[in-house]
């Protein structure tokens, strides 16, 4: 029964977590943190 | 406060040069061993070169001297370069590199002593314990402060890996060690029996998730996007990446303790966690290679991506096979044998060490204020030596091993067993000569990138401080 709920639980947690990842919303903010390795120095920048 | 307008890179050097001297050393001692299971003699009846106290010795040099190095020069290099920011304090980082040397080099007096706390990848004895737990308190203030004194908004996804590192690293650690002290250099662990076991290999595989993976993952999550020049593959990838790896990982350490006196219900609970393990694994991996999408091509010409890229190859394939040999019934057949061993190193001389070394040839001649290496040319030589001398052991290893275990558990038709221990022993002594052949050939590239290093020093003369770059406006931190 408790093994049941935690392991439901769980679930939603991840699925509720990969939503939250994918949603568009956050596209943009997230396609900028990619770029941070490239911007951190002189031969990259724009 | 002119200081401040330049990144600490000197800490990153040191440790960087460290990463390469350790690791000749902790390879060296494990070359030897080798060596000792094929010719005994080679212990010269000295209790201090036996194979039982140099073991702890190799495990000890090549996880948490070599690794541990490359850990600590990557993620201050990397903490500063994506925070746009000097590292916290200067003193701090002077002594985290002084005195984790302080550590490895108290390991390396103490083992072959003969002093061990007989804990696996725990061996030190309590007074190198409170040094090492001071040292890393320290290493923790440094990293996190300096993120929070971090130019740009985001906290780059590298630095949540070190991050999770760090913490998880401090906490196996303290629990782990809790000892009681009974003279300086002897103490007896507080857990007892089956409670024991499990507090060990909880740590024990923790130690491969958090300490050999997370933070390598660190390293590829930043020095693979750089070497590419393309952003990570899919960022949002890599934030369930990390919150899937770090909730799974920590429940995976009973499979090292498959029909003991655990409860049953516990083995099957790693078990579980273990084959669960492989999707997060396997996701990060496969979000470091195609990274390279559209740039397949730099493969063919650059070294380094060689090494970073092939390291994720073998990371998957041991992180296929860890899940595969944690199933019971699998693990009845592997355990205790040299299988272990093969998978061990086609994780730690194959993920973990190639993507180290790919890291540290990035980044040495970068705060050298060099464009690159001395040899380009010796960086493939030492990827072709290395990878083929990964190949010898591991290949070898795991037809010892599955031999071991077929041997061990075939019986004859009354019930006895159909082979003794020696015999499986003489039918494993040549793959002892073909996995010391492929250790000697990995040795081999860590001499040759040592005078890479020694002669790319030459060209550097006195390298000068780098700026700390303003962060790209759209990212700055208000």
């Amino acid at each position: 029964m408790v093994s049941g709920i935690v392991t439901g639980v769980l679930l939603v947690l991840f699925l509720a977590g990969w939503a939250w990842a994918w949603h568009p919303a956050r596209k943009k903010d997230f396609d900028a943190a990619a770029r941070l390795p490239l911007n951190d120095d002189e031969e990259n920048r724009k | 406060m002119a200081e401040a307008s330049f990144y600490n890179d000197k800490v990153v050097r040191q440790f960087a040069v460290m990463t390469v001297v350790w690791g000749i050393v902790g390879m060296a001692v494990g070359v030897l061993i080798a060596a000792q299971l094929y010719w005994p003699a080679l212990n010269f009846d000295l209790p201090w070169l036996s194979f039982g106290r140099l073991r702890p010795l190799h495990t000890n040099a090549v996880i948490f001297a070599f690794g541990g190095c490359a850990l600590f020069a990557t993620s201050l290099h990397v903490v500063q370069r994506t925070c746009h920011v000097r590292l916290l304090s200067d003193g701090l980082a002077s002594f985290v590199f002084w005195g984790w040397q302080l550590v490895i080099l108290s390991a390396a007096i103490s083992l072959p002593l003969g002093y061990t706390q007989g804990k696996e990848y725990a061996e030190l004895e309590w007074p190198i314990d409170i040094v090492i737990a001071v040292v890393w308190v320290a290493y923790a203030v440094l990293f996190f402060g300096t993120i929070m004194k971090r130019r740009v908004k985001h906290i780059y996804v590298a630095n949540w890996f070190f991050g999770a590192f760090i913490i998880a690293v401090a906490l196996l650690h303290i629990v782990n060690s809790i000892a009681i002290p009974v003279g300086a250099m002897k103490s007896y662990s507080v857990y007892g029996g089956a409670v024991d076991a499990m507090v060990q290999w909880w740590y024990g595989h923790n130690a491969v998730g958090f300490f050999l993976t997370a933070g390598f993952l660190g390293m590829m999550y930043y020095y693979i996007p750089k070497q590419a020049g393309r952003p990570v593959y899919s960022y949002r990838l890599s934030v369930v990446h990390f919150w899937a790896l770090i909730a799974v990982y920590m429940w995976a350490g009973p499979h090292h303790l498959h029909y003991t006196a655990l409860p049953d219900w516990a083995q099957s609970l790693g078990m579980v966690f273990s084959l669960v393990l492989l999707a997060p694994s396997w996701g990060g991996a496969i979000n470091g290679i195609l990274t390279l999408s559209g740039v397949w091509h730099k493969l063919r010409t650059d070294p380094i991506l060689k090494f970073l890229i092939v390291s994720l190859s073998f990371y998957m394939m041991s992180t296929f096979e860890g899940p595969m040999m944690s199933i019971k019934t699998v693990n009845s057949l592997s355990h205790y044998t040299d299988w272990t061993i093969g998978h061990v190193h086609s994780g730690a001389l194959g993920w973990v060490a190639m993507v180290s070394i790919g890291s540290i040839y990035m980044l040495l001649p970068r705060v050298l204020g060099l464009k690159q290496m001395y040899s380009t040319p010796w960086i493939d030589a030492h990827f072709w030596v290395h990878t083929i001398g990964v190949v010898f052991y591991i290949a070898s290893m795991w037809i010892a091993g599955v031999m071991q275990g077929l041997m061990w558990r075939a019986t004859n038709a009354d019930g006895t067993l159909t082979y003794s221990f020696v015999e499986s022993l003489n039918v494993t002594y040549p793959y002892y000569l073909v996995r010391l052949g492929g250790g000697v050939l990995v040795l081999a590239g860590m001499v040759l990138m040592a005078v890479n290093v020694w002669k790319t020093y030459q060209l550097a003369k006195s390298p000068v401080p780098q700026p700390v770059l303003p962060p790209d406006a759209s990212q700055a931190r208000g």
